[in-house]
């Protein structure tokens, strides 16, 4: 069955600053089970970008496989998607970006996808640096076979598929990313949208590679008692580091902040990431810090969430290897081929 | 004692040290003679090592044309104690050996069938030089400048390339130089020459150019304008890499910016690689990725992706010895059924077969062409032997007038007019559908790229209906593809013999020699060289035109011999392999011989 949402808007609907209307941002109705948090991280996807008013073809909405990377369907049909192999979206999303520097990549994974198939990918994708948004949709299992654990499902924590607790040790995808010089590491969770929505628009600011570990609980097979990914425990679990609001380039910051423990991000783009009420001893500026901020969070039993980590001077693959400013797939033939005369000359140098 | 004689006709085998420096020697000597208007061809025989090990290098000069490697070593150049009794052995009686006698050879290593050449390598350097890094590294330039004395080749020659190399480091010319001619007066003092086995000018090259099959390719992507490559290390295909770099780094800066109109990423693997690849491609970007048997292994699942969801790319197969690790530093052809047939479900790639590095220049601007037009990924199948070696070949040619084909890309222009975007619709009946890039029209054209199963507007469905109609429209662009590889080369003027002979890739050395061997036996066959699969339809009838085939290919499997009669349908017993899987190239006489053996068994 194909599930197509109808095409008519009601010509009196609000439109973002380029004309477009949230529905415009949307996609296909989603076939996940009812309550998924993926659909609400999906849904804030959208609020994001029609908020941002980015263009939907300026930007490639990139997965691998599971029931996150299904998620891409049930956002922004009007971009180009690619739902690719499992655990292999960065390596797409790296040939993608190196062929026109200009889009946005907006990458979605799961657990699965990113800490066991696609491990490898993904920690180089960070040592690259790559100019992307990499939400990983957490929900500590694969939902799309049933239910097993996966490696962030928390050492201890039963799920509704297995039953027993599990007994390996999580791996914590923020702790990694912060040890691999990361540079914008947050977390969040998808109950929290008003979090979420302006971390991701903050995400997709940044030049260099954006993460974004989204609680993501799983309603089918780990939303029960004994699990560390339901609803109920982390809303009973979180701590927030910061309440952070998104200021694009050019608007007024209008809210006043407490003085004293509040920072302001200046992105690339001239917007800024405004955080207020941050803990003690704790900078986003400073690696160090937000390392031993979520150290302490472990050792306390909490979730940790909000952003951790920014580095403002950050550098992308691009900057690294020196491409030219205009997108490689728009040079032309005569920009590309030496032509003979070069040729008869390097014939020359070969005899 | 019988003393091998010949003139222009020679093998000569140097045995050095890995990582002595004595490539760089190496190479100047077939050089050399390759400026002497002589056919050469020189084959680099080396350890899975950096230093230490044995290396060989092996080089047979034909006035003639025969590039093939050939049987029996007329000189051997033993610099390598390690594998001295080896190297002694190898050659061929009457044949000579040039050593370092420093130090007396003992005499177990003596035989008396061959002529035994002393030079004091050693002490000529410990005589002439302080430094030690010297002292070996102008051991090679002495032995040079012997080798050179003993078949006479001109000094000046060698001089020349010598001054040409260290152009802009000239401080080392005048000590290369004292080197050369030590080893040369040593030998004009002590012996007699030139020898039996020598050289003479000659005018047999006409305008070759010698270059390795890698750089070939690699400068064959730097014109067919791919602007993205990434590769993980790999032997025999590292080198694709580094020579597109070289390239790149030479022809596609920006004079102005001093950037980059190209990108290469060091994936951390081949899946990451193909990967990569196909996000560019995806995205608008000629892109390619060259690796060997184990990292196409690696890249399956993705092939598999690209031929669905077609996508272009293009790889670049440098075969050598398999399975598992194999023989990473011996050539081979092990990769054809491997590579015909990569990835999971009804898949079939195109694969083109180089035989020369024209042709890798050729068919890698080809390659791009091909996955632009048919959307999908391209093996270029080469191997150690063509791709890590030099080769003497025509020169690269590129027509000015002619223009890429990017294939059925819809612009913004057409998307605006309206035309009926179905990216899996199959539009003109041969199979290919249209394409859009992303960003191309802010409202029309975007699509969702899946590996799963979906209609021809590119929407979701596991309809098995649909599944079919899409994999049965794979199957006519197929037949399209049929069309548009290159069509095999035939070398009679007629093809009206009984028997044929099938050859490809870097076989066509040996193989074009062995049908005058043949020939001189009273065996006439004809002969067509392949060089794409799918098979072209001359192919199909060459085939159906000849009651017995001789495939010769160099793997235990006779791979490409299974695949003509899994693809054209015909009986096997028409199809005999004639095999070598040794990890060194196939030779002529292997080739005469077996033919000879099975035509007996026939009669």
């Amino acid at each position: 069955m194909t599930y197509i949402r109808p095409t008519f808007r009601h010509p009196a609907l609000p439109k973002n600053k380029i004309g477009y209307a949230k529905a415009d941002y949307e996609g296909a109705i989603s076939t996940l089970c009812a309550g998924c948090g993926h659909d609400s991280i999906s849904a804030a996807i959208v609020q994001a970008c029609y908020e941002m008013s980015i263009e939907p073809h300026r930007l490639a909405k990139l997965s691998g496989i599971g029931c996150s990377s299904k998620t891409p369907t049930y956002f922004l049909s009007n971009s180009h998607g690619f739902n690719s192999v499992h655990g292999r979206m960065p390596s797409i999303a790296t040939g993608a970006n190196m062929a026109n520097k200009e889009l946005i990549y907006l990458g979605v994974s799961g657990d699965g996808d990113t800490a066991s198939i696609g491990m490898g990918q993904f920690v180089h994708a960070i040592r690259r640096n790559l100019n992307m948004t990499y939400i990983v949709m957490n929900n500590g299992c694969y939902g799309l076979t049933k239910g097993q654990d996966s490696a962030t499902a928390d050492f201890g924590s039963i799920s509704k598929s297995q039953g027993v607790a599990n007994p390996f040790q999580a791996i914590d995808l923020i702790g990694m990313a912060l040890e691999l010089n990361a540079t914008f590491v947050g977390r969040s969770f998808s109950g929290d949208k008003g979090q979420l929505i302006p971390m991701i628009k903050a995400a997709i600011s940044h030049p260099g590679f954006a993460l974004l570990d989204v609680i993501s609980p799983c309603v089918t097979f780990n939303n029960n008692k004994g699990s560390t990914k339901s609803y109920d425990f982390v809303r009973d679990h979180i701590e927030v580091t910061s309440v952070l609001d998104f200021v694009p380039h050019q608007e007024e910051i209008l809210i006043d902040y407490e003085e004293g423990s509040t920072a302001s991000v200046e992105l690339h783009d001239g917007s800024k990431v405004m955080l207020s009420k941050l803990a003690p001893n704790w900078d986003p500026r400073d690696r160090t810090s937000a390392m031993r901020r979520l150290q302490d969070a472990k050792l306390n039993g909490e979730i940790l969430t909000g952003l951790l980590y920014i580095d403002e001077n950050s550098k992308d693959l691009h900057d690294m290897i020196n491409t030219v400013d205009q997108p490689l797939n728009t040079l032309k033939e005569e920009d590309l081929c030496p032509g003979q005369s070069a040729l008869e000359a390097i014939n020359a140098s070969l005899r | 004692m019988l003393k091998v004689s010949a003139v222009n006709d020679l093998v000569v085998r140097f045995a050095n040290v890995n990582g002595t420096g004595s490539a760089s020697a190496n190479n100047i000597f077939a050089k050399s003679i390759f400026r002497m208007g002589l056919p050469v061809s020189p084959k680099n025989i080396f350890p899975s090592n950096i230093q230490g090990l044995p290396t060989w290098y092996e080089v047979r000069i034909s006035e003639k044309g025969y590039l093939g490697r050939r049987d029996g070593i007329d000189l051997m150049v033993a610099i390598n104690p390690q594998s001295f009794a080896k190297d002694v052995a190898s050659v061929r009686s009457g044949g000579f050996l040039l050593y370092d006698n420093t130090k007396k050879l003992y005499d177990e290593f003596l035989r008396d069938d061959i002529h035994f050449i002393g030079v004091p390598m050693t002490a000529l350097c410990r005589e002439h030089y302080t430094d030690p890094r010297q002292r070996q590294l102008f051991k090679n330039i002495v032995y040079l400048g012997a080798v050179a004395t003993l078949i006479n080749i001109e000094v000046q020659v060698i001089k020349d390339i010598i001054s040409e190399q260290f152009e802009r480091k000239p401080k080392l010319i005048p000590p290369n130089f004292k080197a050369l001619e030590l080893g040369i007066n040593y030998v004009k003092e002590h012996y007699e020459y030139p020898l039996s086995i020598q050289l003479e000018r000659r005018d047999n090259v006409g305008d070759s150019i010698m270059i390795d099959g890698n750089a070939a390719t690699a400068l064959g992507s730097i014109y067919a304008g791919a602007t993205f490559m990434a590769w993980y290390p790999i032997t025999p295909s590292t080198s694709v890499a580094k020579a597109f770099e070289k390239y790149a780094k030479k022809l596609r800066v920006d004079p102005e910016t001093g950037k980059n109109k190209f990108a290469i990423v060091q994936a951390e693997d081949e899946l990451a690689a193909i990967g990569m690849v196909i996000g560019a491609s995806w995205n608008g970007a000629r892109s390619f990725t060259s690796t060997s048997g184990p990292g196409v292994s690696l890249m399956n699942e993705f092939i598999g992706l690209s031929y669905f969801a077609e996508i272009p790319a293009v790889l670049v197969n440098v075969q050598r010895g398999g399975p598992s690790t194999g023989m990473p530093t011996r050539t081979q052809q092990p990769d054809i059924i491997s590579s015909a047939y990569a990835s999971h479900g009804d898949t079939k790639h195109v694969m083109l077969f180089p035989s020369t590095p024209a042709e890798c220049f050729d068919f890698a601007a080809k390659a791009f062409d091909l996955a632009d037009r048919l959307q999908t990924l391209i093996f270029l199948m080469t191997d150690l032997d063509l791709g890590m070696n030099d080769h003497m070949s025509p020169p690269f040619k590129w027509d000015d007038a002619q223009q890429y084909d990017r294939g059925k890309v819809l612009s913004a222009e057409e998307l605006e007019a309206g035309v009926d975007f179905g990216r899996y619709l199959d539009v003109d009946g041969d199979g290919i559908p249209n394409r859009t890039i992303p960003a191309t029209h802010p409202t029309k054209g975007s699509f969702f790229t899946r590996g799963t199963s979906r209609d021809e507007y590119a929407r979701y469905t596991e309809d098995g209906a649909a599944y079919v109609r899409n994999v049965d429209r794979l199957l006519r662009k197929w037949d399209t593809a049929k069309t548009l590889v290159p069509a095999p080369e035939f070398y009679r003027e007629k093809n009206d013999r009984q028997a044929g002979l099938i050859f490809f890739g870097t076989t066509t050395y040996a193989a074009l020699e062995a049908m005058e061997l043949l020939e001189n036996e009273g065996i006439l066959l004809d002969a067509m060289r392949i060089k794409a699969f799918p098979f072209h339809q001359d192919v199909t009838d060459f085939v159906a035109q000849h009651e017995i085939i001789y495939v010769v290919e160099q793997n235990r499997d006779a791979q490409f011999r299974t695949l003509l009669i899994n693809e054209l349908e015909v009986s096997p017993d028409r199809l005999v392999p004639i095999l070598n899987y040794d990890g060194m190239p196939i030779t002529a006489d292997r080739i005469t011989k077996l033919i000879q053996e099975a035509q007996l068994i026939d009669a």
